[in-house]
């Protein structure tokens, strides 16, 4: 056992255990803040797979803005938590979401062993800001502004929706 | 460095306990929160499939992932407050107007 592998076991175990804090918490508050910590945990294994760059956009956008939004949402609902627990349903979701893992990593283990195989070694500079920007705004440029008018459309969205009276 | 496969097994794990939220949770604010769960699982893939081509094309369209979550969770959220003053009610079981 290396480092890498018990950083990323420990890592992966973390993400997990906040993962399923996120569905089985009762209270929208802390699932809110569970899913904080499994962003934070993405953003670090982004950091061990060269995409610093990445991993602070995450933390930024992600933990920062959206999940603002989630909490202000829930505390201005102010929800009632209390939902009823059913137990049927509950083992239906389990097993349907067991068979899924199941199924999609049965399909990526084959598939990922060999494309690791042909190139490991990446310069010192992948996934920095510069690397990130030169793709950006090269060959991803129409996307780039499409997301820009996406982003437009959804704030006029979200005012036309959140005004009270039209 | 480590295989790609830890990686994407991950991804799948968070994936489905992401579709897991949605089927089982009765509150419309959660089971967004398993679509961004959902969502950060597909960009772990992304990246770790970056790294292993060297090619930085995974990882830009992170940043496209990134930006449409963005508008997705606001505009959501939005919606779940605009049916929260009608209804009085997250549970999406007694969203059912259109039930004949």
């Amino acid at each position: 056992m290396n480092a890498e592998l018990i950083t990323f076991y420990i890592l992966a175990t973390l993400l997990i255990v906040s993962s399923l804090s996120v569905i089985f918490q009762r209270n929208p508050i802390y699932s809110a803040l569970s899913l904080v910590a499994a962003l934070f945990f993405v953003a670090v294994l982004f950091l061990t797979l060269q995409a610093p760059m990445l991993a602070i956009l995450q933390i930024l956008i992600y933990a920062g803005a959206i999940m603002v939004i989630f909490l202000f949402v829930i505390m201005l609902l102010n929800p009632d938590a209390r939902e009823p627990r059913r137990f049927l349903w509950w083992g239906f979701g389990s097993l349907a979401a067991g068979i899924l893992a199941l199924e999609l990593i049965a399909l990526v283990i084959p598939r990922g062993a060999k494309v690791w195989s042909g190139g490991g070694a990446v310069g010192p500079d992948f996934g920095s800001p510069k690397k990130l920007a030169e793709s950006l705004f090269t060959d991803f440029m129409l996307p780039f502004e499409v997301a820009s008018v996406l982003l437009l459309v959804a704030l006029i969205g979200i005012v036309v929706l959140a005004k009270r009276e039209a | 460095m480590l295989s790609l496969n830890y990686y994407l097994a991950l991804s799948a794990l968070i994936f489905a306990i992401g579709v897991m939220g949605v089927i089982i949770r009765r509150n419309l604010i959660i089971i967004m929160m398993s679509i961004e769960l959902m969502l950060n699982a597909v960009n772990l893939a992304f990246v770790a499939l970056a790294r292993s081509h060297g090619s930085m094309d995974g990882q830009t369209i992170v940043v496209f992932v990134m930006a449409v979550a963005a508008a997705e969770a606001v505009v959501g959220l939005a919606i779940v407050i605009t049916v929260f003053r009608q209804r009085q009610t997250l549970d999406p079981q007694e969203m059912q107007l259109l039930k004949g």
